[in-house]
């Protein structure tokens, strides 16, 4: 069944069940991957998945929901009925409406539709990376993560008050993650990854050039000394921290007492005044964007924090109307409707005369330490608490050289980490998970072993 | 006659399906593959959400769907589905078959299914024996009225998520399966907080097979413990970094275990060449104090099995012994490239993820010392009570936040310390257990991996580590 055929079965079933209201979430894909190990295919994965989520509304506006991936005409007719069933016990102190901008127009990005290159060809593709991301340096001997991998997806959002999108998309990313070994030292790995709308995009040899420069720049390694130390972010590592932190901006989790912030923290001064934090899924650098969420809102870009304050929190249909606002764009159909960010973008304002400029990660000679990539997120974030605790990868440097860190973690509070910024960098780089520019933080404690 | 045809063009459950299991990996054979598989699976799942005094979400899920892998000498093609039909099946067959890029006029022999072997015939009845949605309601409500013990508790939440699996395994080998896998877990959650400071704690519970265990659960204990974890951390300093002794409490503790050297004896590791143990079979690996195990069998525990996900029993498997790494944990692609005999731990999410070689209940077995024998031992060090999440690095490095710790000063526990992460390596840590606790508890968790999440049990006795990196501030 196609998008259309399934609303109008589930029209049909619902009518037939006698449910009014009603809507769903539905995505169908086709992924495909490859593996390999040394030259040779190790797994080959294709799948097709279909995904669909019901909610249904009582007579009492409760809501029930299901999820099934059996979307035949009596897998439909299931769902409603367990949707109905669950709605006996939809939440009595938070009811649930139909997003009031389910029907808005949707800013679609005009993107070249692709088409599967096959198993075949993407296997050659990573058979090739493989053996010339093992040829750039001779202590590199294997590329033990490795994958190249085309989906080709559509969402649909439809309720019985007549809203309907769809919106179908193609991605692709590759990562190669290398392992090199020198006589008596401490295997050292590192790697990269891109993402592209099709195989076809993806910028192959920069993935391989980049897994070759940072696993080979982590050859001479040394421990650190535990201690405090001016640290300078990656955009990579400081979008980590910040996407770790993002509840701070959550409605939904403000309301339900897991945030550091609380209804009254609009305005609340978070940092320097240079420093601009956007969520914008629909960025043209986006490749994962989507024009609408879950709960059929448009996707938009909102300010989340301006010169240093709180301007904006991310919002579903519920907590939107809580806090007296409109949906933007950030709900996750659920029993339960979530609420997460997007793509983040950090951004250094025009009130920026407090940062000491002379901290930039390519010319600064004084000692600091570099956050390449921050590790082990799930377990070393407490964001109810505002403390971290991270293994990272990174350098130190000092009198411009730099070496390799071995095992250390950086651990702090997020308000302190914000509000000890000292400097943004003014050129941004785009990443997987977002846009930053390096960020300079003064005084954050590094555990080491030496 | 119509529902004959109806029956042998798509797969049923709760029927037999052989003949239609052996048309489809017949097919695949005569295609030129080495093996084939078929995975079927059918769920049925349910979870609740209590927060504070209501139940604010309710959410069943059913699906189906098959993953059919094919081997053609050591390099295999994996397809996954929702579609049962036979055509459905033969075209992901086919799929599998031209990804292989197969063009050798070998074919290998298949005679056909081997006798149904059938655990499903006594678990039938579980889904009639798992308690309603009214009745898990009112448990975890009453849960999280216990936690509200005083007016610092500013979040209360209880959960509780029940997965009931049928699956049907067949390969060309004979291999022909039946089983019904049900697992429930329950968690509480709490937030503390006056004026700046704030805690959390958190404790999980769950059980397979067993469908009365959650009506069994004692509730009031576990929201105790949980209440008293986050008042002991409210007003607690973050711990000072540095190297120290440490002991690990029993239960979760083991979780350290689990990633840091249980993840590095999967033969998948081997395959990728990122284990420091893969040429160490009989040698010392660790201090002589430590035994490890992984078993699926363990009557009720979260990672037990009647069967593995390639249809393999599962073995009790003791990976160290005295110290002497004896066994790797294998699954069928693992014995297929490594050479090391499979050990019913090929595992999966679901359906759309292919078997890999992974961890059931794996713990570290009980020694002779009693908990204060540890503390006792240590002059200054760390006390892990309760452990959160963890991750190895493709090196070995790994890191494990600590929940609840204390420190200890003079053979005596003393002050809480919040913010702890404990860092190290496998292959330095191991030789420095140099005790081990008389009292072996487990805990369920789940284990993201190559093939997905998957349910298991870690544990170990209190154990104390000599010597170890201590993040902190």
């Amino acid at each position: 069944m196609n998008s259309i055929e399934i609303t109008t079965q589930i029209t049909k079933a619902a009518d037939s069940l006698n449910l009014k209201k009603w809507d769903y979430g539905a995505s169908f894909s086709n992924d495909y991957s490859v593996q390999v190990d040394k030259g040779e295919a190790k797994q080959l994965k294709a799948s097709q998945k279909q995904i669909l989520t019901i909610r249904v509304w009582n007579q009492s506006n409760l809501v029930g929901i299901t999820t099934t991936s059996d979307i035949s005409e009596s897998g439909i007719k299931k769902a409603l009925k367990q949707a109905n069933t669950a709605s006996d016990f939809g939440n009595k102190n938070e009811t649930t409406e139909f997003s009031p901008l389910a029907k808005d127009p949707i800013k679609v990005k005009e993107v070249k539709k692709r088409n599967p290159v096959g198993i075949k060809n993407l296997l050659t593709l990573l058979r090739r990376a493989e053996v010339k991301l093992i040829e750039s340096h001779e202590s590199i001997k294997s590329v033990p993560y490795n994958g190249l991998s085309e989906s080709f997806f559509e969402r649909v959002y439809a309720n019985s008050d007549g809203a309907f999108r769809s919106y179908s998309k193609s991605q692709a990313a590759l990562y190669l993650y290398a392992r090199a070994e020198e006589k008596n030292k401490k295997p050292r790995s590192s790697g990269s990854v891109k993402l592209g709308y099709g195989a076809d995009d993806i910028d192959i040899e920069s993935c391989i050039k980049e897994a070759s420069n940072k696993t080979i720049s982590h050859l001479n390694y040394s421990s650190i000394k535990t201690d405090k130390y001016l640290i300078c972010f990656s955009p990579e590592s400081f979008l980590t921290i910040i996407n770790a932190f993002s509840s701070m901006f959550n409605a939904r989790s403000i309301i339900d007492g897991v945030s550091l912030s609380n209804k009254n923290s609009i305005g609340e001064k978070l940092s320097t005044e240079a420093l601009n934090i956007y969520d914008d899924g629909l960025h043209e650098k986006n490749i994962s964007s989507t024009p609408f969420d879950g709960e059929g809102t448009p996707t938009k870009r909102l300010c989340l924090i301006n010169r240093g304050r709180i301007e904006n929190f991310i919002h579903s249909e519920s907590t939107a109307r809580i806090f007296k606002t409109t949906p933007t764009g950030h709900a996750g159909l659920g029993s339960k409707v979530s609420v997460s960010p997007d793509w983040m973008v950090v951004e250094r304002s025009e009130e920026n005369f407090d940062l000491k400029t002379s901290l930039d990660h390519s010319t600064y000679e004084g000692e600091f330490v570099y956050i390449e990539e921050l590790n082990a997120i799930h377990a070393g974030v407490r964001a109810s608490q505002g403390s971290f605790s991270l293994p990272f990868d990174g350098w130190l440097y000092n009198n411009g050289k730099k070496i390799s860190i071995e095992s250390a973690t950086v651990a702090g509070d997020i308000k302190y980490l914000l509000k000890n910024i000292v400097n943004i960098e003014s050129s941004q780089e785009v990443t997987t998970s977002g846009i930053s520019p390096h960020i300079w933080v003064d005084e954050l404690s590094i555990t080491g072993d030496a | 006659m119509l529902s004959s045809q109806i029956k042998s063009n798509e797969i049923v459950f709760g029927s037999c399906n052989k003949d239609l299991l052996e048309e489809i990996i017949c097919y695949g054979i005569g295609l030129g593959a080495d093996f084939v598989e078929l995975f079927i699976e059918n769920t049925d799942n349910s979870s609740v959400l209590a927060e504070e005094d209501f139940i604010t979400s309710v959410s069943p899920s059913f699906g189906r769907g098959a993953g059919i892998r094919i081997f053609k000498g050591k390099k295999d093609g994996f397809v996954s589905t929702n579609d049962l039909t036979k055509h459905g099946l033969m075209r992901s067959v086919s799929q599998a078959i031209e990804m292989l890029d197969i063009t050798d006029n070998k074919r290998e022999v298949f005679n056909g299914l081997n006798k149904h072997r059938d655990y499903s015939l006594s678990k039938k009845k579980w889904i009639n024996e798992v308690p309603s949605i009214h009745e898990i309601s009112e448990k975890l409500l009453v849960s999280t009225k216990s936690l509200k013990k005083n007016n610092k508790v500013i979040t209360r939440k209880g959960s509780y998520a029940r997965n009931l699996q049928e699956v049907i395994i067949a390969s060309s080998d004979g291999t022909y399966v039946s089983d019904i896998r049900l697992h429930q877990t329950v968690g509480l959650n709490v937030i503390a907080s006056d004026a700046q400071y704030r805690s959390s704690g958190s404790r999980r519970f769950g059980s397979s097979g067993m469908p009365n265990e959650f009506r069994l659960w004692d509730h009031e204990k576990a929201a105790n413990d949980v209440f008293e974890s986050s008042m002991n951390m409210l007003y607690a300093d973050y711990v000072d970094a540095g190297q120290m002794p440490v002991v690990l409490a029993n239960k979760f503790g083991g979780v350290i275990f689990h990633e840091a050297c249980g993840h590095l004896l999967e033969t998948t590791q081997i395959e990728r060449g990122t284990t420091p143990f893969e040429n160490k079979l009989n040698e010392k690996i660790a201090h002589e104090s430590v035994t490890a195990i992984d078993e699926g069998i363990s009557e009720g525990s979260f990672g037990s099995l009647s069967v593995d996900d390639e249809g393999m029993e599962p073995e009790k498997s003791v990976l160290i012994k005295d110290g002497i790494l004896k066994k790797f944990i294998s699954d069928r692609a693992g014995e297929l490239r490594t050479g090391h005999k499979r050990t019913g731990s090929g595992r999966r999410q679901n359906y759309s993820f292919a078997a890999a070689s992974r961890m059931r209940n794996t713990y570290i077995a009980k020694g002779e010392h009693s908990k204060e024998d540890l503390i006792n031992s240590i002059s200054d060090g760390l006390y892990c009570k309760s452990m959160g999440g963890g991750s190895v690095g493709a090196t070995g490095q790994f890191n494990f936040a600590v929940e609840e710790g204390y420190l200890i000063k003079n053979g005596k526990l003393t002050s809480p310390v919040k913010g702890a992460t404990l860092i190290g390596e496998a292959k330095e840590v191991m030789p420095k257990i140099s005790m081990c606790g008389n009292d072996l508890e487990l805990a369920p968790g789940f284990c993201g991996s190559i093939s997905g999440s998957v349910n298991v049990t870690v544990g170990q006795p209190h154990i104390k580590v000599d010597s170890i990196t201590v993040g902190g501030r």
